[in-house]
């Protein structure tokens, strides 16, 4: 069969197609139930164009066509509600569970500078201008300072609202990135998760040696949970991402690669969530004087066991069972 | 094809056929990317004009939307709106998984929170190298989530290319070869010149006995004729 020919006989059908596939046309159910065969249908018309050697103009607009046919076809429809309880409720702690090798390493990289630092701190008062330059280390103390209206804010007048953007854009910015830097090797994300040991260890040490205590703890001790914690998440995905270029076992080092990034992404939703709660109680609930502090170290102290909790020791018999049955992955 | 250095990529369906996509290059993509830049910032310089003119209570919701719009705004685009950014919509570009179905959410949060390992360590150059090294055009994003961008073109088919020409049948029976670019040719010359298309056109004439003085109307001609065109 000569080109033309081919394209007067299946002119209407395509054009059909076309209208259907760009969403031009209602679809009613019976098209619905007729699409699979039409679409099949449409592959065997590229196939024939193809393999007759017909016109790259008319094979493309059916390539085009069968493209947009598979990606209906095959393509992701379910928009199921129960997705995001389900990863609450299972995918989230799981995927912290089966990683726990990662969340150890990335622990270590951050609590062991924290400490050292936070005791060199407490011990030489002039230890903290080394990771911070004066001014910083200056602003920070003035946040601290006992009998502000509003605590860990260099300026006092900023209000909630503005805290709780900045801490958003500030914070998840930096877990995002310590995340995807662990695409070096890993070294990004170990970068990050010292740095910020070392500097919040720094300023806790430096803090405590001043007997700000009154201000900073109550100040950290609510979010810190949610913050700290979510920040030694990201590092131990990014970790994830490095170790498989590093030690991809079996698979190449980009099915490595690859496999371990769709499972640190699910660290990585977790952390976000984290974070946007942190940034919630920092803003609002910290950073308040009028809250006394014994109310503060109380709720502080639950949210710390709650968070740990949810994280490493609920339902872990079902997540167990979770984990083996996605173990295929 | 697949021995050959192209830009084409090809797909099985389970139906046995094979789908071919075009990815795009480095600067189609960059291009693209600027065109999202401006929307981004329009919307957040729109934002801020909002904020300074209610007295700047709502610096707040300002970062917020400036977070949202840094890492939110590729994932929304590709999950919910196919693949393309206004941006990539303006340039004919669409992001898809590398077996050429929709991208879906994980792996578009992948590349676009790996994204930060593409600009490393400025002005995107990991990710140029990479795209430029790699065999589809893929920044490091791309290959962490399997992700790829293609020309989604629905070049219409012009049928309407020939109508002025006469079909003229062919003095000797021609190969699939030769067959293949004398109807190419006479349905898909592009915005070549005219010397540029006399040049061509010589060429394939050139393959057979029969010389016309005409060759751009010739092979023209035989190609209306190979189409089936009497």
């Amino acid at each position: 069969m000569k080109q033309l020919e081919f394209e007067n006989h299946y002119r209407e059908f395509w054009q059909h197609m076309e209208n259907l596939l760009d969403d031009k046309d209602d679809i009613d159910a019976s098209l619905i139930e007729r699409f699979p065969a039409d679409y099949r249908r449409l592959c065997q018309h590229l196939a024939v164009a193809k393999s007759r050697r017909y016109a790259p103009g008319l094979t493309n607009r059916l390539n085009y066509l069968v493209q947009r046919g598979y990606q209906k076809l095959y393509g992701q429809r379910v928009k199921d509600q129960g997705i995001l309880v389900e990863y609450f409720v299972r995918g989230f702690p799981a995927a912290l569970r089966r990683n726990g090798r990662y969340l150890w390493i990335a622990g270590v990289a951050f609590v062991l500078p924290y400490i050292l630092m936070m005791i060199a701190c407490m011990m030489n008062d002039q230890m903290l201008y080394s990771v911070m330059d004066p001014a910083s280390v200056r602003g920070m103390e003035s946040m601290y300072r006992p009998g502000a209206d509003k605590f860990g804010r260099e300026d006092e007048a900023a209000t909630d609202l503005f805290m709780f953007g900045f801490y958003i854009y500030n914070n998840i910015g930096i877990a995002f990135r310590c995340f995807a830097t662990g695409l070096f090797f890993g070294v990004g994300s170990l970068f990050t998760l010292v740095f910020n040991g070392v500097v919040i260890g720094g300023v806790s040490g430096h803090l405590t040696a001043l007997e700000y205590t009154e201000t900073f703890y109550p100040f950290v001790v609510g979010h810190g949970s949610f913050e700290l914690t979510a920040i030694v998440f990201s590092g131990a995905a990014g970790l994830k991402l490095g170790w498989a270029l590093l030690s991809p076992g079996r698979l190449s080092r980009l099915q490595a690669m690859q496999a371990a990034a769709s499972d640190a992404i699910k660290i990585m939703y977790g952390t976000f969530i984290m974070l946007t709660i942190a940034a919630l109680i920092e803003a609002f609930w910290s950073a308040s004087a009028v809250i006394p502090n014994e109310v503060k170290y109380a709720v502080g102290a639950l949210l710390w066991i709650l968070v740990y909790y949810y994280c490493f020791f609920y339902a872990r018999p079902q997540i167990r069972a979770y984990i083996a049955a996605h173990e295929s992955r | 094809m697949s021995d050959k250095i192209d830009t084409i990529h090809l797909v099985e369906t389970p139906e046995g056929t094979d789908l071919h996509a075009e990815v795009a290059g480095v600067v189609p993509r960059a291009l693209a990317y600027g065109v999202d830049f401006l929307v981004r910032l329009g919307i957040l310089f729109v934002f801020g004009l909002i904020v300074s003119f209610t007295g700047g209570k709502l610096g707040g919701l300002w970062l917020v939307v400036f977070f949202l719009l840094e890492w939110g705004y590729p994932v929304f685009y590709e999950v919910y709106r196919d693949g393309q950014s206004i941006g990539k919509r303006a340039f004919n570009l669409r992001v898809v998984s590398e077996d050429l179905t929709p991208i879906k959410f994980g792996p578009s949060v992948v590349r676009n929170l790996l994204r930060t390992a593409d600009i490393f360590p400025f002005l995107y150059i990991f990710g140029v190298i990479s795209m430029t090294i790699s065999a589809r055009f893929q920044r490091l994003g791309d290959l962490a989530a399997k992700s790829l961008v293609i020309y989604d073109d629905n070049q219409q088919y012009n049928t309407t290319a020939l109508s002025d020409v006469t079909p003229i049948a062919p003095t000797i029976p021609l190969s699939e070869d030769l067959q293949t670019a004398f109807i190419n040719f006479a349905l898909n010359r592009g915005n070549l010149s005219h010397s540029r298309q006399v040049e061509i056109a010589e060429i394939i004439q050139s393959k057979i006995p029969n010389q016309s003085n005409d060759p751009v109307g010739y092979v023209r001609g035989v190609g209306k004729w190979l189409l089936g065109a009497k």
